[in-house]
């Protein structure tokens, strides 16, 4: 599955989204769900899909799904 | 006694005092635990006493303190206890301290807990399976405060900012991690018969003894139980408590 499907998954189970949430274009506190203690649970919940560790800097910048997607794709994980 | 088999722990500053003690007893309740040392050749001999593993570490290094928990929890399928035992206690009057005294004591006491606790809250948020494959998650972490921290003591006025700083850290992320199930505790310990507190001047020490209302000095066995008390289950619904073991100290 690319990388985009497996992480629309992740962002809805991690951060428990109602059905027909834009998820692609979410940005980090652009709604209640995604707030600092939903980041570190979305964070942990990426790592466990894609087998990643990410370092703090990165925990730091991940402010939206499309960078979070690039920073996979950065990461080596397969499309 | 076998409350914490199938645990995984990590006790940073491991090799000797507290941190040995509760080495020992987080062993003798059953859990797998892994130590760290600033000096190898201490950690291999506490780690072959108790039957633990053996990390060097030097605890005062934010980025290699995070990289040990990692390590930990990668090694072990996971991280259900850590207890923050590594600090350093340099006495010195107002007017003869150092800046680099200062910035040492708050990094080994309070960045080193701000990167142990940040890496372990990462690690016990994850979902992992116990050894009979039953689902788990959530941890519980334990720091080590002082009595110093909260009442003060001449001539440690850097150590007890740095405890202060240890306690306030405990309450704080206890409201931050919650949600997630873990539980983050401190132990406050009184004066205590260790290396750390060898160093104090006789008559100090005696002081001390006299104050407590149980008239004696503590052994680190008797803080180590508690430590183990808050890992475990008996401490289920107990988070953000700083805990005084100190035998009624009355300062």
């Amino acid at each position: 599955m690319a990388i985009v499907e497996r992480l629309r998954t992740v962002f809805v189970d991690a951060l428990e989204l109602p059905e027909g949430t834009d998820v692609e274009n979410l940005k980090y506190r652009d709604i209640e769900q995604w707030d600092s203690l939903g980041h570190m649970t979305l964070v942990a919940a990426i790592e466990d899909e894609f087998g990643v560790e990410l370092d703090t800097e990165q925990v730091i910048d991940l402010s939206s799904f499309k960078v979070a997607a690039d920073m996979l794709r950065g990461a080596g994980v397969d499309e | 006694m076998s409350e914490l088999v199938g645990r995984v722990a990590l006790v940073t500053g491991g090799t000797r005092g507290i941190g040995l003690a509760t080495v020992k007893a987080l062993r003798a309740a059953g859990a797998t635990v892994v130590l760290t040392g600033r000096d190898q050749a201490a950690a291999d001999k506490a780690a072959a006493e108790t039957g633990a593993t053996a990390l060097t570490l030097e605890a005062g290094d934010f980025a290699a303190t995070g990289n040990v928990v990692k390590q930990v929890a990668a090694e072990h399928g996971g991280l259900d206890i850590l207890v923050v035992n590594a600090g350093i206690m340099e006495s010195g009057l107002l007017g003869m301290i150092r800046a680099e005294d200062v910035s040492r004591t708050l990094d080994v006491n309070v960045s080193g807990a701000v990167a142990a606790v940040q890496a372990a809250a990462r690690a016990m948020a994850r979902k992992r399976t116990d050894a009979d494959g039953n689902p788990r998650k959530g941890g519980s972490i334990v720091l080590l405060a002082s009595v110093v921290g909260t009442y003060g003591a001449a001539g440690q006025s850097v150590y007890a900012a740095s405890k202060a700083a240890v306690a306030s850290l405990a309450r704080s992320a206890a409201r931050e991690l919650g949600g997630r199930g873990i539980r983050v505790n401190a132990v406050a310990p009184g004066v205590i018969r260790t290396d750390l507190t060898a160093s104090l001047p006789a008559d100090v020490l005696d002081k001390q003894s006299a104050a407590a209302a149980l008239g004696r000095l503590g052994e680190a066995d008797e803080v180590a139980d508690v430590i183990r008390f808050l890992a475990g289950d008996g401490a289920r619904y107990v988070t953000g408590q700083v805990l005084g073991v100190d035998g009624g100290l009355i300062v």
